[in-house]
C-alpha cells in the first residue's frame, strides 16, 4: 500500500503525497505547478484546450503516447504513467518541437488559447500513427475546438508535421523514460486518504472486489470522462473512489470465432480497430464517440455502467445481443445487457458488484449489422438518436431482427413492436414501412436541447428505412461521413 | 537579442507582405500569457457571482448573512454595497451590476462572494436565502411584439414609394423566417483580476475589447475619478464582439473587492456561467414583401426585422441600425421600407458579435433573392446580378449614401468563373436526379459591408510611440489583440514608417494609462484606425529626426532618406540607432502620440441619412452542400471565396480572418443552436450541448483568395481594407446552398421553408414540408 503517487515528468520520477484525490490534473498544473501553458476552456473534456499527453510503457518496452483532457483527469490517475505538457516540447537549447514549427509555419495560431491543446494532440499523433490523411487528422483533432482559424491552417500544420520525418528529443530519451515507467509498474496498490477523501487503485480483481465489499458506496472510476464532470460541473464531493485503471486483467479484449469479450477497463481507443475490423459500423460508431482524448480515457465498461439514456455503445451492443458480466466478492453473474438498464438512472447492479466485462457474438455470414448516430455536429457530439440493427435473413424472410435505439427513452431500448412487425415477414419496403409505423408504439421520446420528440421519432423511423435501403440498394449513396461498411468511401467525407 | 543583424535590402515585417502572428511562437510553447496565467499572489481572493434562477421576478428577500459565516469567505457584496452607480452599461445606464429588486433573466447577478478559493466561494453562495415573487416572463420575439415589449423604439426607414411599387409590381411574394442567435464561444471566458493600489486606485487586468469603457464603468461604479482606474489587456483568448461591453460587470465586481478588502481579486467565469450570464448574437424574425418584374428586377421591397435584444439595450440600437444598413447588401432598392423592432425579453441581453447586426440584414435579402429566382424559374445568381448596385447610377443606398467603390460585379464574375459555378450547378442537378437519398445544393452570395462605427464619434484612435536610445521602439495604441493580428499589422505600419525591422518594435499591452479615451476594438476598424494613429506618431518622430538631421548635418530635408534600418543624410549613411542617439544628445524628444479621426463620415441618425461608412469591403462565396433526406444530416463540402481586403497589410493574417470568419458564420447557420426552455433557462451552456464547428466541419475543398485588384479608393492605411467582420457573411452562401439542396427533393417545385441554424432536425422538417406542399399542389391540380 502506498499513499504517494508516482509518475514520470520531465524525465524524472515525481512523487506527490497528501494530494486531494479529486483535484484535476489541469488545476494541479496551472495553480500548483505554475505550468499555465495548458488551458481551461470548458472543464468538461469537450474543447481540448487542456490537452496533455500521457505515456504508458507497452509490453515491447516502447512508450505509447496518448492525448487526454487534463481538465477531467484526477491527479492520482497519473500514477504509474508519464505526463507531458506543452512546456516540455521545446528543447533545452530553445529549438521548437517539429509540431510547434509546423504550427508556426502554417500560421495556425490566432488568439492562441486553443493552441497548446492542438500542439499536444499533434505531438501524440506524431508519436502514434503519424498520419497525413485528412480523415485521420479530423479524427485526431475532433476534440480540439478552435474558434478563430476555421482549422485550415491547423490541418496544414498537421499534414506538415506528419510528413516532415523529423525526430524529436522524445525519440532519443524514450528508453530511459520507459525504464522509469517500468519501475513504477511494480508499485503496489495505491491508497490515498486526504481531506477525508479516499482513493484506491487496486492492481487485481481480487483486491478490487475486497475494496468494494468494504466500501459498497465507493465510486468506481475508469476513464473519468463522466465522473470527472461530477466534480468539475456538478461540484460534487466524491468521498471514496476505487480506480480500476491499474487492473491489467480488465484491459483484455478477446476475439474468438464465435465471441467478442471486452473487459471493463478497455478504452474506446483500445477497442476501436479490433471492433471496426469485426463490425465496420461499430468502428464508425466509436470513431464518432467524443474525441481522441476522450476515447483514450473512456471505457466501454464505464459507458455501460453509467447508465446513460443515450448510451453511445449500448444500443449497438444490445442489437448485437450482448451479455454483461457483473462481478462481486461472491462471484459473477451474466445477464443480457438490455436487462441491465432498468429505468432512467437505475441499473441492475447490486451493492458490491461491478461491471467486469461485456461479450457479444462475432460476426457471421447470415447477419447484417448497422448502426447510425444522429447529432447536430458529426464529431464530438452526443447522439440525439442512435439506432442499431442486427438482421438475420432466411432467403428474403426475416428470421430474426434486433433493433435498439438510444435517445428514444429513459434507457437504451429495443423496438419490440417494430421487431415483431418484421419477424417472419419478407424483407420488403412494405413490411419495413409497417414496422416504422409500429415504432410509434415502441417509443414516446422527449424533447430536449438535442432534438424534439417529433424529430426523434421520424428520424428513428427513417433510420430503419436507411438500414433497409443499405441492405437492398447497395449502390445507393446513403452516408455523408465515414466509410460505408462495404469499404466503399463516401463521396462526401 | 539586443542587436539582431539588421536587414539592408528590405526591412523585416514590411507591409503588404505575409507575416505570421506576433505571438505565434509564444502561443505554441504555452508562454503567451492570458489573464488567468498571471501568477497568483498568495492573498488572492477568488470571486463567485450568485445568479438569478428566475427569468422575471421581484426579489422579495435576499439574505446573505449565512454566506458571510462560511470559513474562507472574506466578503459578500450586494447592490447595497456599491459606492457609486450600480451600472455597467455601454450607453443607457440599464445594466445593473447587481440586481436590486427585480431580476430579468436567468443568470442575472444577485451578489458576489469573495473567498480564499473558488470552491469555497461557490459553495458559500448556496447558503444565501433568496425569495422571489415570480412574474410572467416574455421570452420570444413573438411574445414581445404582442406585448409591445421593446428595449428601444422601433425604427422605420423609407425611401421612394415602396407601397405603391409593391402594388404595381408584375410579381410579388412574401417570406418569413427565423435566424437563431450565436454564442461567441471565445475559448477564454470572461476574466478580470483587480489589484488595489495606493490612494484607493485599482489596476485591472481584464479580457476586454474595450478597456476605456471598462475603466469608465468601474470608476463610475466605485465613485472614483477615471484616473484612479487603470485597465490593461495584453491579449484575449478570442473576443468576436463578446468582450466589447460584457467584461465591464466582472471588472467592476473584482475592483469592488480589491478596493474594499485591499486584497487582489480574480473573477473568472467558468464556461457555463460565461454562457449563461453574458450576451450573444441577436436572434431575428425576418419578414419581406417584394415586388419584381418578369426578369426578377426588384421594384419595391419591405422588410421587417424583429430582434430579441434581451433584458437591456446594451448595443442593440447600433446593432439593429446595422441590420437596416445591410438589408440592401449589394443590391439597389429604389423603393424600400425597412422596419426594425428591438424586442425586450427576459433573456440575457444580446450584444455585439462579428458583423454586428449586418449578417441578419444580409441574410434576409439573400434568402429573398433565392425565393424570387424560384418564383420565376431562374438561376438565383442571375437575379443577384441584375439587382446589383450600379457604378454611376442606381448607386445610392436606402440611407442616401452614394457608393463610390463598388466592385461587387467584378468579384462575382471572377468567382463565378474560378469556382466553375455554372457547370457545377448543372452537375449537381444531374446528381440529384440520380441520387434518391442524398441531395446536393449550391449557392453564390456576395457581401458588401460598411466600414466605420455608425456612431460617428467612435471613429477616433490614439497611439503612443517611444524610441529608446538604442533605436528600439515601444508601440502602444488603443486597439486590443484578440487573435485577429491587429498588433502585428500596426507594428508593420510603424516598422514601415521608420524603416526598421519589425522586431525592433515592441508590441505592448493595451492600457488606459498610456492611450486614453479609446474606442472598442470593434467594427473591423482596429487596423484602419490604430494603424493610422500609430503611423501619425511614427511620422511625428520621423519628422523630428529629419529636422534634427537636416540641422545637425547641414543638409536640406530633401537629402535625408530613410532606408531599411539606416538613414542617408546627404552623402553619409548612418544607422537608425545612431541617428536616434545623436538626436537624444541634442535634446530631441523621442516620444510622440498619434491621433486619427476617420474623415468624410457624417450621419443623421434621425433621418437615416448621410455617409455612415468611410468605404465598403466586398467579397463573394460559392458554397456546395449535401443533405441526407432521411435524417436531415448535412455537410458543406466545398467553398470558393474571393474577398476584397484592399491592398492587404498582411495577406497571411487576412486569409486567417477570411477563413475563420466563414467557418464561424457557417457554424451560426448550421450546428450552433441556442436552446432556451419555457422558463427562460439556457439549455445549451457548454460545448457538450452547444456545437461550434469542429475540424471535420471545415469543407474538404476550401479555395480562397484575396481579390487581386483590391485597393481601397479611400486614403485608408496603405490602401488596405478592414477584414474582421465582412468574411463572416460569406457563409450565407452555405445556408442558401442547403436551401437549394432541400428544394431538389421536389425537383425545385416548392421553395423550402428553412430557419437557421439548419440543424439536421430543421433540414428534415424542411424536407418533409416541401414534400407535403408538393403533394398538396398535386391534390389541388387533380381536383
Amino acid at each position: 500500500m502506498r499513499n504517494t503517487i508516482r509518475f514520470v515528468h520531465k524525465g524524472q520520477i515525481r512523487e506527490l503525497e497528501a494530494i486531494d484525490p479529486t483535484q484535476t490534473v489541469l488545476n494541479f498544473l496551472r495553480y500548483e505547478d505554475a505550468l499555465t501553458g495548458t488551458k481551461e476552456g470548458c472543464a468538461e473534456g469537450d474543447c481540448g484546450a487542456c490537452t496533455v499527453v500521457l505515456g504508458d510503457r507497452m509490453e515491447d518496452g516502447t512508450i505509447r503516447y496518448q492525448a487526454v483532457n487534463a481538465c477531467i483527469q484526477f491527479l492520482p490517475m497519473l500514477d504509474g504513467r508519464e505526463l507531458i505538457t506543452v512546456e516540455d516540447l521545446q528543447s533545452s537549447d530553445g529549438t521548437l518541437h517539429p509540431v510547434q514549427q509546423a504550427m508556426i509555419g502554417s500560421n495556425a495560431t490566432q488568439c492562441g488559447f486553443c493552441t497548446p491543446g492542438f500542439v499536444m494532440s499533434l505531438f501524440a499523433e506524431k508519436h502514434g500513427r503519424n498520419s497525413a490523411n485528412r480523415q485521420d487528422i479530423n479524427n485526431v483533432l475532433a476534440g480540439n475546438l478552435c474558434r478563430c482559424t476555421g482549422y485550415g491552417t491547423i490541418i496544414d500544420a498537421a499534414e506538415k508535421s506528419a510528413e516532415d520525418g523529423l525526430q524529436d528529443s522524445f525519440h532519443k530519451t524514450e528508453k530511459a523514460r520507459a525504464a522509469l515507467l517500468e519501475t513504477l509498474g511494480a508499485d503496489p496498490m495505491l491508497s490515498l486518504d486526504c481531506q477525508d477523501k479516499q482513493y484506491y487503485a487496486p492492481t487485481t480483481v481480487e483486491e478490487f472486489s475486497h475494496l468494494l465489499k468494504d466500501h459498497p458506496d465507493a465510486v468506481i472510476l475508469a476513464g473519468a470522462t463522466d465522473i470527472g464532470l461530477w466534480v468539475t460541473k456538478q461540484h460534487r464531493r466524491l468521498e471514496t473512489i476505487i480506480y480500476l485503471g491499474r487492473i491489467k486483467s480488465l484491459k483484455s479484449l478477446d476475439v474468438t470465432n464465435d465471441k467478442v469479450t471486452i473487459g471493463a477497463g478497455v478504452t474506446y481507443s483500445d477497442a476501436w480497430q479490433t471492433l471496426g475490423g469485426l463490425y465496420p459500423d461499430l468502428g464508425e460508431l466509436i470513431r464518432r464517440i467524443a474525441s481522441t482524448q476522450i476515447r483514450n480515457s473512456g471505457t466501454i465498461g464505464g459507458n455501460i455502467a453509467n447508465g446513460s439514456p443515450i448510451g453511445d455503445t449500448p444500443p449497438a451492443l444490445i442489437a448485437l445481443d450482448a451479455t454483461l458480466t457483473l462481478t462481486g466478492a461472491k462471484g459473477s453473474r451474466n445477464i443480457p445487457l438490455e436487462d441491465f438498464f432498468i429505468d432512467y438512472g437505475k441499473q441492475d447492479l447490486k451493492p458490491g458488484e461491478f461491471v467486469e466485462k461485456v461479450s457479444f457474438p462475432s460476426p457471421s455470414q447470415d447477419r447484417t449489422f448497422r448502426t447510425y448516430k444522429l447529432s447536430k455536429r458529426f464529431d464530438q457530439d452526443i447522439s440525439a438518436v442512435c439506432g442499431a440493427f442486427n438482421l438475420t435473413l432466411d432467403g428474403n424472410t426475416v428470421k430474426d431482427i434486433r433493433i435498439c435505439y438510444g435517445g428514444m427513452a429513459g434507457t437504451p431500448l429495443r423496438a419490440g413492436k417494430a421487431e415483431t412487425a418484421l419477424t417472419g415477414k419478407d424483407w420488403t419496403l412494405d413490411t419495413v414501412q409497417n414496422a416504422m409505423q409500429a415504432m410509434e408504439e415502441d417509443y414516446s421520446p422527449l424533447t430536449d436541447m438535442r432534438a424534439s420528440r417529433e424529430y426523434r421519432l421520424s428520424a428513428a423511423q427513417n433510420l430503419l428505412l436507411k438500414f433497409f435501403i443499405e441492405t437492398t440498394e447497395p449502390e445507393a449513396e446513403t452516408r455523408l461521413v465515414g466509410d460505408l461498411p462495404s469499404g466503399r468511401e463516401t463521396a462526401h467525407a | 537579442m539586443r542587436n539582431p543583424v539588421s536587414s539592408e535590402t528590405e526591412i523585416r515585417g514590411k507591409i503588404h507582405k505575409p507575416l505570421i502572428h506576433d505571438s505565434a511562437i509564444k502561443q505554441v510553447t504555452g508562454e503567451a500569457t492570458y489573464i488567468d496565467d498571471i501568477r497568483e499572489p498568495k492573498d488572492m481572493l477568488h470571486l463567485y457571482v450568485a445568479q438569478s434562477s428566475k427569468a422575471h421576478a421581484k426579489i422579495t428577500r435576499l439574505d446573505v448573512s449565512a454566506v458571510r459565516e462560511v470559513p474562507g469567505v472574506a466578503a459578500v457584496y450586494t447592490a447595497e454595497d456599491v459606492p457609486g452607480v450600480n451600472d455597467a452599461s455601454p450607453v443607457l445606464g440599464d445594466d445593473p451590476v447587481f440586481a436590486e429588486d427585480l431580476v430579468e433573466y436567468v443568470g442575472q447577478s444577485l451578489f458576489l462572494v469573495a473567498a480564499n478559493t473558488i470552491e469555497q466561494a461557490r459553495a458559500a453562495a448556496s447558503m444565501a436565502v433568496v425569495e422571489y415573487e415570480e412574474l410572467e416572463p416574455i421570452l420570444t420575439v413573438e411574445q414581445a411584439i404582442s406585448a409591445d415589449s421593446f428595449v428601444l423604439p422601433s425604427r422605420h426607414l423609407v425611401r421612394g414609394e415602396p407601397q405603391n411599387a409593391l402594388k404595381k409590381a408584375e410579381n410579388r411574394l412574401q417570406g418569413r423566417f427565423e435566424i437563431g442567435g450565436q454564442d461567441h464561444f471565445y475559448l477564454e471566458g470572461h476574466i478580470s483580476i483587480a489589484t488595489p493600489r495606493e490612494d484607493g486606485d485599482v489596476h485591472i487586468h481584464c479580457s476586454t475589447q474595450h478597456p476605456t469603457e471598462v475603466q469608465h464603468n468601474v470608476a463610475k461604479f466605485l465613485d472614483v475619478p477615471d484616473h484612479s482606474v487603470t485597465v490593461e489587456v495584453r491579449r484575449m483568448g478570442g473576443g468576436f464582439g463578446g468582450k466589447e461591453t460584457q467584461g465591464a460587470w466582472f471588472a467592476a465586481m473584482a475592483a469592488l473587492v480589491a478596493t474594499k478588502t485591499g486584497r487582489p481579486a480574480k473573477l473568472r467565469l467558468d464556461r457555463d456561467d460565461d454562457m449563461i450570464m453574458t450576451g450573444k448574437r441577436h436572434d431575428f424574425v425576418i419578414q419581406y414583401d417584394v415586388g419584381f418584374n418578369e426578369e426578377g428586377r426588384i421594384d419595391g421591397v419591405e422588410f421587417v426585422f424583429s430582434s430579441r435584444c434581451g433584458r437591456s439595450a446594451d448595443l442593440s440600437a447600433a446593432i439593429n441600425d446595422r441590420t437596416i444598413f445591410h438589408a440592401d447588401n449589394c443590391y439597389y432598392f429604389e423603393n424600400v421600407s425597412i422596419i426594425s423592432h428591438r424586442c425586450k425579453t427576459h433573456t440575457v441581453s444580446n450584444t455585439a458579435f462579428r458583423g454586428f447586426g449586418g449578417p441578419q440584414g444580409m441574410i434576409g435579402v439573400e434568402r429573398m433573392m433565392d425565393e424570387i429566382a424560384h418564383e420565376i424559374g431562374k438561376d438565383p445568381l442571375h437575379i443577384r446580378k441584375i439587382n446589383l448596385y450600379g457604378k454611376t447610377d442606381r448607386n445610392v443606398t436606402p440611407y442616401h449614401m452614394e457608393i463610390e467603390d463598388n466592385i461587387a460585379a467584378e468579384i462575382i464574375a471572377d468567382l463565378e468563373k474560378k469556382a466553375d459555378y455554372a457547370a457545377r450547378r448543372d452537375a449537381i442537378r444531374a446528381f440529384n436526379k440520380a441520387s434518391p437519398y442524398l441531395k446536393k445544393g449550391i449557392a453564390l452570395t456576395p457581401v458588401k459591408f460598411g466600414i466605420s462605427f455608425t456612431t460617428t464619434f467612435l471613429n477616433q484612435a490614439g497611439a503612443l510611440l517611444h524610441v529608446y536610445t538604442d533605436g528600439s521602439v515601444m508601440l502602444n495604441h488603443g486597439g486590443t489583440e484578440m487573435g485577429q493580428g491587429l498588433f502585428v499589422k500596426v507594428a508593420q505600419v510603424v516598422a514601415e514608417e521608420l524603416q526598421i525591422d519589425i522586431e525592433r518594435v515592441k508590441i505592448t499591452s493595451t492600457t488606459t494609462d498610456k492611450v486614453p479615451n479609446t474606442s472598442a476594438t470593434a467594427a473591423s476598424s482596429g487596423s484602419d484606425m490604430n494603424g493610422k494613429a500609430a503611423q501619425a506618431a511614427a511620422r511625428t518622430i520621423k519628422e523630428r529626426l529629419i529636422d534634427f538631421a537636416s540641422d545637425h548635418y547641414k543638409v536640406p530635408a530633401s537629402a535625408i532618406t530613410f532606408l531599411p534600418n539606416r538613414i542617408r543624410i546627404g552623402e553619409e549613411t548612418i544607422t537608425f540607432a545612431e541617428l536616434v542617439q545623436q538626436a537624444y544628445f541634442n535634446r530631441i524628444s523621442l516620444s510622440a502620440t498619434g491621433y486619427y479621426r476617420t474623415p468624410k463620415i457624417h450621419y443623421d441618425a434621425e433621418n437615416y441619412s448621410g455617409r455612415p461608412f468611410y468605404y465598403f469591403a466586398y467579397g463573394a462565396a460559392v458554397s456546395e452542400a449535401v443533405i441526407d433526406t432521411l435524417t436531415g444530416e448535412n455537410k458543406i463540402t466545398r467553398v470558393d471565396i474571393i474577398h476584397d481586403t484592399g491592398k492587404s497589410l498582411n495577406p497571411t493574417i487576412d486569409l486567417g480572418q477570411i477563413e475563420g470568419g466563414f467557418i464561424q458564420g457557417m457554424g451560426w447557420l448550421t450546428t450552433e443552436e441556442l436552446v432556451f426552455d419555457g422558463a427562460g433557462n439556457l439549455r445549451t451552456h457548454a460545448p457538450s450541448t452547444y456545437k461550434i464547428p469542429a475540424c471535420s466541419d471545415r469543407p474538404e475543398i476550401f479555395n480562397m483568395e484575396i481579390y487581386d485588384a483590391g485597393e481601397n479608393v479611400e486614403n485608408s492605411i496603405h490602401k488596405s481594407k478592414a477584414v474582421g467582420e465582412p468574411p463572416f457573411m460569406l457563409a450565407i452562401s452555405a445556408f442558401n446552398a442547403l436551401t437549394d439542396a432541400v428544394g431538389s427533393v421536389v425537383d425545385y417545385q416548392v421553395f423550402p421553408s428553412l430557419d437557421a441554424p439548419a440543424t439536421p432536425e430543421r433540414i428534415l422538417t424542411a424536407v418533409q414540408d416541401v414534400r407535403e406542399k408538393q403533394a398538396g399542389y398535386r391534390r389541388q391540380a387533380a381536383e
